[in-house]
């Protein structure tokens, strides 16, 4: 089907409309994180500033005590560590099931669903009584506690996205194994996971990306440096009556660079993930 | 002991122990916070005080009498049909657009991924300083045009938030829906495609004969799933407005946070919480049985 010329320059323009459109508030956000508020409430507005401004870059990456660098690059710590923790913690429960779910007929499979139905739950249903759980175990305010329950989010994909990964791998190698007397565990080691591996990277940085998004648990369950994550800094410093917006939109860029450099190198495994079984919001 | 079970019983066996971390962990992270929350909702209990006393359903009489949560459930439900209706047409609209044969078509198809990838948060701060009053790009651009005489208050105003935070909601996940269908639309026969053009048939027609037919399970999944995340939509709400102003934006989440945390009313929120789940429930059922209609045509 050849285009005739006028409808492929109304297609390239509506192209370079959809990019602009996807880039404007990444911009934006870039260049309130250089300019000034001189800058910014100069009107009418210079969309090109005379001089970048740095100096929000070497405020927040300071560690310098008291100072919001400090508190920054704790939440970023702390948003690390839950994001590892809560993947290693959920895939030594996913990954067993994911591959019990994929190769047996039995009842298990009802179970998958439940998981999955899980994620129909809103947070602000089960908040209560896991504040009382993790006050109970002396967990609240700590990055273990976060961990545990940012779980309750990571379970639900990862389970779903290995199980229909390991779907998709053919079951002959494993049956040859079987014959000659191999158990359960010992197949899933070292005959499936090493061919699942590719899915096994997707899975692990998902499920980080998902840790990395989380905003209301670690909002409601954490308090102070210690265990505070990088959505919560970002959100007190965004509603305080601070004029700081260079900080602010500093925070951000910072904030959202791992997941953008993670969300760019993984394109392509990520979209046939996103394509095979779940997607996030 | 182990010998006496055959080798089919202990493959059994192993297939539901490997099963079993997931069930516990679920069943305690997941399970019974949501058990306790259904107890929680009969209760009069409060946050200070946990353990509250049997006052049967009239935390859900309270609660559908209620003009707040009548007002957040209203919030909720436009909130939704709005985002997800726009999502769903625009995605699939930019990825037909992205389909095309374009110069830089890797350049633009890969451009998706970064609002995906953008936090939440970091995506309604953002949007927090476009909207700003006082410097907002929103407003520059705006003025400098000539179709804004001053600079507004897009977030201030009763009148413009929801659909300020509903753009938001939209730029972060158009492209996801339009990943998804181009990567859906690898599926559809380009030979059905062809043969439906000699014919003479209309763009409408091949679109709907055609391409619909390939796309429409992923988007449904997607559909569903973005169905559910708007119905407990809290984070981007909360960091753009709070709820505000004047309640205008209050989804039903930020209604049952309020009541839990700020009024310290335990077992009334938790009420108002499960009908969040009630109304998702609802919502993938209206979907299912479209999607059977659908297939039955």
């Amino acid at each position: 089907m050849k285009q005739p010329l006028a409808l492929r320059v109304v297609l390239h323009a509506l192209a370079i409309l959809v990019a602009v459109i996807i880039l404007a508030p990444i911009l934006w956000l870039l260049l309130v994180s250089v300019s000034t508020t001189t800058h910014l409430t100069t009107l009418p507005f210079e969309w090109i500033p005379e001089k970048l401004n740095f100096d929000n870059y070497a405020k927040l990456t300071t560690l310098e005590p008291n100072s919001r660098g400090e508190m920054f690059l704790y939440a970023m710590r702390n948003t690390a560590l839950v994001a590892f923790g809560a993947t290693a913690i959920a895939l030594c429960a996913a990954v067993p099931a994911a591959w019990s779910f994929s190769r047996s007929k039995g009842g298990q499979s009802n179970l998958l669903y439940v998981v999955v139905a899980t994620y129909m739950l809103p947070p602000v249903a089960l908040i209560v009584p896991l504040f009382a759980f993790l006050n109970g175990l002396g967990l609240l305010n700590t990055k273990t506690g976060l961990m545990l329950v940012d779980c309750s989010i990571v379970l639900p994909f990862t389970t779903w996205l290995l199980k229909s990964n390991f779907d998709n791998i053919s079951h002959e190698i494993e049956e040859a194994a079987f014959v000659d007397g191999a158990s359960m565990l010992t197949v899933l080691r070292s005959v499936t996971l090493p061919m699942a591996k590719p899915a096994l990277a997707t899975v692990v940085l998902f499920s980080i990306l998902l840790v990395w998004d989380e905003f209301f648990y670690a909002f409601i369950l954490t308090n102070d440096d210690r265990s505070q994550t990088l959505t919560v800094a970002i959100a007190n410093l965004a509603s305080g009556r601070v004029s700081d917006y260079g900080l602010l939109a500093t925070a951000g860029i910072l904030t959202a660079l791992p997941p953008l450099i993670i969300g760019i190198l993984l394109q392509r495994a990520l979209v046939s993930g996103l394509a095979q079984g779940g997607v996030k919001g | 002991m182990r010998s006496s079970l055959s080798y089919h019983s202990r493959q059994r066996l192993t297939a539901w122990l490997m099963i079993a971390p997931l069930a516990v962990g679920v069943l305690i992270i997941v399970g019974w916070p949501f058990l306790d929350t259904i107890w929680m909702s009969f209760t009069s209990a409060q946050l200070t005080q946990y353990t509250g006393d049997w006052v049967g359903l009239d935390n859900y009489i309270r609660a559908f009498r209620s003009p707040q949560v009548r007002g957040a459930l209203a919030t909720t439900i436009f909130f939704v049909a709005l985002t997800v209706s726009l999502e769903l047409v625009l995605g699939v609209l930019v990825a037909l657009l992205l389909d095309q044969p374009l110069y830089g078509r890797r350049f633009f198809r890969a451009l998706l991924i970064l609002p995906w990838a953008l936090p939440t948060v970091v995506n309604a701060m953002s949007w927090r300083l476009i909207y700003n009053p006082d410097f907002g790009g929103l407003n520059a651009v705006l003025t400098q045009i000539g179709l804004l005489d001053s600079y507004q208050s897009w977030l201030g105003s009763p009148a413009t938030a929801i659909y300020a935070i509903a753009v938001a909601d939209i730029w972060k996940t158009v492209p996801l829906v339009a990943m998804i269908t181009l990567a859906a639309l690898q599926g559809v026969p380009r030979e059905q495609l062809e043969a439906a053009h000699i014919d003479g048939a209309s763009p409408w027609s091949r679109f709907k004969t055609v391409t619909m037919p390939a796309i429409v399970g992923p988007l449904m999944v997607a559909a569903v799933l973005r169905t559910i995340e708007g119905v407990k939509v809290f984070d981007i709400v909360w960091v753009m407005t709070r709820g505000g102003p004047a309640n205008s934006t209050k989804t039903m989440s930020i209604q049952v946070y309020q009541e839990a945390f700020s009024n310290f009313r335990a077992g009334s929120g938790a009420s108002q919480g499960l009908l969040i789940v009630l109304v998702s429930l609802i919502l993938i059922n209206v979907y299912v049985a479209l999607l059977r209609r659908q297939g039955a045509q």
